[in-house]
């Protein structure tokens, strides 16, 4: 940061970088621009509101509704909206199918792009330097620092969000769950699975 | 710009490391920082596109060391003082100084849920869409100083076009003050090998959204 010659130690750091949003916050509010309970009400959405339960919800209902799966791979903006339990989302959502031929992973090299409206706000990794290079280059290494080993023979398909297009991974369903409840099925999606770093859990899994 | 933002196909930037159980914010001052960004984007003091050249403006080895949040946050300050809503002055001092800066309107607590929702970019096309689904395509070797979403590893490559999203407002005009300028955007996927050379992980495809001025017939 460019005030950084002039800070003392480590220590301070973040206190520093507290007073110095807490007086952009001040200015912005003085001047009228924001309001600050807005401001609250956007922290605490993104804290207890969006997140990846919206995005497992949608994957659970596709796996257990042919036609709603039918649809959103179609288009996936059109299918969420009549989802009345899920956050809205705009208007440039695609749901990408995972087959057995095929694993899909999503990046987006250039900034941060990400699904907020069914993910949540993305993890730090996804908006990190060493994922942002690799996962259109390496992949397959990527992969394996999330532990994941796909089949050689498995075609990888990256997708980088570099407009406004935003991307959701749609996993295979586990065996073994035949007749269970959406609510149960999405249990066992995780966060991972719908960016493509990480697959979805087993039943078996769910059980320990 | 060619930018260190535009790290696709990097070497040496380590393992990906993963956060257990990571929360939405480390600090609270990163809700802040999103919370302040995003109201100021509601009430239209400037567009997406423009929070994203600021911080590929950032100096490189400033881009690099700062956390995600801090480069949102020098972002937001060189918008607000490039665009007249703050002063320099203001922020020494922590207080509004100078008069207020009209904007088009307020995020308010009320309507905080409908705020959140993504704008749509799409816009009226001035025109046909130009490519079909399974048009070879080659990009552009452009290499603009401004804002541009064609990540320089897909620069001059051969692909095919596989969707077409309709007609959007495009980054590099917004970002250079010149309006939408709508264009056709479409999803074109490349062979890993076009992309890496015959090295390349020969099951990998890789696919941008490319506007279409981006884009000539192959």
């Amino acid at each position: 940061m460019s005030d950084h010659d002039h800070s003392h130690d480590h220590g301070s750091e973040l206190s520093e970088q507290q007073l110095r949003v807490r007086a952009l916050e001040t200015i912005l509010v003085e001047k009228g621009y924001v309001d600050p309970q807005a401001l609250d009400a956007i922290v605490e959405a993104y804290e207890t509101k969006i997140g990846p339960r919206n995005g497992a919800l949608i994957v659970a209902k596709a796996w257990a509704d042919p036609a709603f799966k039918q649809a959103l791979l179609k288009d996936a903006t059109a299918a969420v909206a009549t989802l009345g339990h899920v956050s809205p989302v705009g208007d440039h959502l695609v749901a990408v199918e995972n087959t057995p031929r095929r694993h899909n992973m999503i990046v987006c090299t250039l900034c941060s792009c990400y699904p907020w409206e069914v993910l949540g706000l993305p993890p730090v990794w996804y908006k990190s330097a060493p994922y942002r290079s690799r996962a259109v280059k390496d992949p397959r290494g990527v992969l394996a620092d999330f532990g994941v080993a796909l089949p050689k023979e498995t075609e990888i398909r990256v997708w980088d969000s570099t407009a406004e297009t935003r991307f959701l991974v749609l996993p295979m369903r586990p065996a073994g769950t035949d007749g269970w409840t959406e609510e149960g099925l999405a249990d066992l999606v995780t966060r991972d699975s719908m960016i493509g770093t990480g697959l979805v859990r087993t039943p078996a899994e769910i059980a320990t | 710009m060619n930018g260190v933002h535009d790290m696709g196909g990097m070497d040496g930037f380590g393992k990906v490391e993963v956060e257990k159980n990571e929360p939405p914010f480390h600090a609270p001052w990163e809700g802040r920082v999103l919370a302040m960004a995003r109201a100021m984007g509601y009430a239209g003091a400037w567009h997406i596109d423009d929070s994203r050249y600021a911080q590929e403006t950032l100096p490189p080895q400033t881009y690099l060391a700062v956390s995600y949040y801090q480069r949102w946050e020098l972002a937001a300050e060189k918008n607000l003082l490039s665009r007249g809503y703050v002063t320099e002055e203001e922020l020494k001092a922590g207080h509004a100084i100078e008069p207020t800066k009209p904007l088009p309107r307020k995020l308010t607590k009320e309507i905080v849920d409908a705020g959140l929702t993504r704008m749509s970019f799409f816009r009226q096309s001035q025109g046909p869409a130009r490519f079909k689904p399974g048009d070879r395509v080659r990009t552009r070797n452009i290499n603009p100083l401004g804002h541009t979403r064609l990540p320089r590893y897909a620069r001059d490559k051969v692909g095919t076009v596989e969707l077409i999203h309709g007609c959007h407002a495009y980054p590099d005009s917004v970002a250079s003050g010149r309006g939408d300028d709508p264009q056709w955007l479409y999803t074109v996927v490349f062979d890993g090998r076009e992309i890496w050379g015959p090295d390349a992980d020969p099951t990998l495809t890789i696919s941008i959204d490319a506007f279409e001025p981006y884009l000539e017939p192959a």
